[in-house]
């Protein structure tokens, strides 16, 4: 970045800095309240909003509760299982994030009674709540995978880089070995809901451009298997998709779902709607089922009717409010709704959540509204990506429109994820984006 | 994206060179942009001798530049994808060589060499 930059930016202040108080001052003054507030989750939603929350409210009693010590960024996984970060790109202390002022009560949470509105942790802790928001992210169910355990990973032409940075770098030391010998390269999704639905396909086109760099193209048998019958969600991406799987030689097996793995024979079994088949593989790609964290359905917060298998909490698709008790809200992956498990949704779902919950304090109702907004800066070579963004209704959304195409190729796009994503989201958990 | 306000940007700057860097870039560009103005006014004249060396400097400026972004992002020329990507590509080549021919001329200009030491009073 070139210092003239910087000056621009710097003469900008002048101009932009009474726009900024102008805004500021709109919500300078804090609500007073003695609310009780309380966050089940300390990632990126549960965060950002903690850190907004504080600067809204005064006197409320805010609870955030969760047992990791470490905050993951999670975008940045894919970068960690194809070696162009190192795992401790992702990882920082979940603590540094917090806002002062607020209680931080590292346990797992056990249940939540409604009806009392209480949350019991498994060490037998009850916390009550006027207010709570449900952001406790979701679980990888590795164990539905038969013949997969997490100790595999690493070894055996085995990768999973979502279950966190040091398997996201045993990822890598498989794919790499991966892409110097050749092969097969089986790379699979679930049938759930999931976050990140283009970390996938991401994974792919890396591998397959760290090969052919390697100039292995010709060695290498690329296979993308997936249990749904288009390449993603929203028609007009899966298209682009199916088109750069085409020039890359990437060939495809839909409605495929992987079911077991082989290691020793290196064989996956994948169930496909009449019965099975197996694959013998170089290397795999395993992303489990993704499912709500058991106490969402245990404790009634999950919908009756939809997603029955995964038990997201049944909320509002505008307002992400609980359907049945509006003193409650879900944020981030764990929210039952069509779209929005990345980062990019949280982004735009935490102002939503603060508007409602800080009129509702007042008594007020609130007006902001969350439209599925989803963002995927989808790589397709190391070096570019398609900066692709959509709501609820498979619409795409670009930021830039006339700037950067949605679905084109771009150099800008890769920079944005490479230089200035992690960034945008540090400065989203500070609550400042 | 949301909200891209001036406080956002600032907010992203901060994060990617961290906080302390960030602003000892900004006091930095400031400073050799004051230092710029201050020797244009006490000169009252651009002095072309002066001007020659921030001249020549352009060119590295600009590939200086180019391969730090480059090195920095793990890309290449041939990502350059659309038209936004040219852009971009010769907007940091174009910041890269004004930068560096403030820089040298402002330089020259306090601790002169020894062909442009008087050139102010020519």
């Amino acid at each position: 970045m070139d210092r003239r930059h910087f000056l621009k930016a710097a003469m900008l202040g002048g101009a932009a800095a009474s726009l900024v108080t102008k805004e500021a001052s709109a919500q300078s003054q804090p609500i007073q309240t003695s609310a009780r507030i309380v966050i089940i989750g300390a990632g990126a939603a549960g965060t950002a909003l903690a850190n907004r929350l504080v600067r809204r409210l005064e006197g409320a009693k805010i609870t955030i509760i969760d047992p990791r010590p470490d905050h993951l960024y999670q975008p940045g996984l894919s970068l960690v299982a194809t070696g162009l970060k190192p795992a401790k790109y992702v990882v920082s202390d979940t603590s540094a994030w917090l806002p002062g002022g607020i209680t931080h009560v590292t346990e797992k949470v056990a249940s939540v009674d409604a009806e009392t509105k209480t949350v019991s942790t498994e060490t037998g802790e009850t916390i009550a709540y006027d207010w709570l928001v449900v952001a406790p992210g979701l679980m990888l169910d590795h164990d539905a995978i038969d013949g997969f355990s997490l100790d595999m990973v690493g070894e055996n032409g085995i990768g999973a880089l979502y279950a966190g940075p040091d398997y996201a770098a045993r990822t890598w030391a498989a794919a790499s070995r991966f892409t110097e010998e050749g092969g097969t390269g089986l790379f699979t999704r679930p049938e759930t809901e999931m976050k990140c639905a283009g970390a996938p396909l991401k994974h792919t086109f890396l591998i397959d451009d760290i090969a052919r760099r390697a100039g292995n193209a010709g060695k290498m048998n690329m296979v993308y298997a997936a249990p749904q019958s288009s390449l993603f969600g929203v028609p007009i991406v899966a298209e682009k998709v199916r088109m750069l799987f085409e020039d890359r030689g990437v060939s495809t097996m839909m409605n495929r779902t992987l079911t077991a793995i082989d290691a020793s024979a290196k064989r996956a079994t994948f169930a496909n709607g009449t019965g099975t088949e197996t694959v013998d593989y170089d290397y795999i790609h395993i992303i489990p089922p993704q499912r709500a964290p058991e106490f969402v359905v245990q404790s009634g917060l999950a919908w009756a009717d939809k997603w029955t298998d995964q038990n997201w909490v049944e909320c509002d698709m505008q307002t992400l409010r609980h359907l049945r008790y509006p003193e409650i809200f879900a944020l981030g992956d764990v929210a039952g709704v069509p779209k929005g498990k990345t980062a990019a949704s949280v982004k735009w779902q935490v102002p939503v959540v603060e508007d409602h919950l800080v009129a509702a304090i007042q008594g007020l109702e609130g007006t902001e509204t969350y439209d599925g907004y989803t963002s995927c800066p989808l790589i397709t070579r190391i070096g570019r990506a398609m900066l692709v963004e959509f709501d609820y209704h498979d619409n795409l959304t670009p930021s830039f429109p006339g700037i950067i195409a949605p679905l084109e190729e771009l150099w800008i796009s890769w920079l944005m994820k490479e230089v200035a994503l992690k960034a945008t989201y540090n400065a989203m958990l500070r609550g400042k984006a | 994206m949301k909200d891209l306000t001036f406080e956002t940007l600032l907010a992203v700057f901060e994060e990617i060179f961290g906080r302390s860097l960030f602003w000892v870039m900004v006091a930095a560009a400031v400073i050799v942009t004051l230092g710029y103005l201050y020797v244009l006014v006490r000169d009252r004249a651009v002095s072309w001798k002066k001007f020659l060396w921030a001249q020549l400097s352009m060119p590295v400026g600009a590939v200086l530049a180019v391969w730090f972004v480059m090195f920095m992002t793990d890309s290449r020329l041939v990502d350059l994808g659309g038209p936004i990507d040219l852009v971009v590509f010769l907007g940091i080549a174009v910041m890269g060589a004004v930068g560096m021919a403030i820089l040298v001329y402002t330089l020259e200009s306090l601790f002169g060499s020894k062909r442009t030491k008087n050139a102010s009073q020519k």
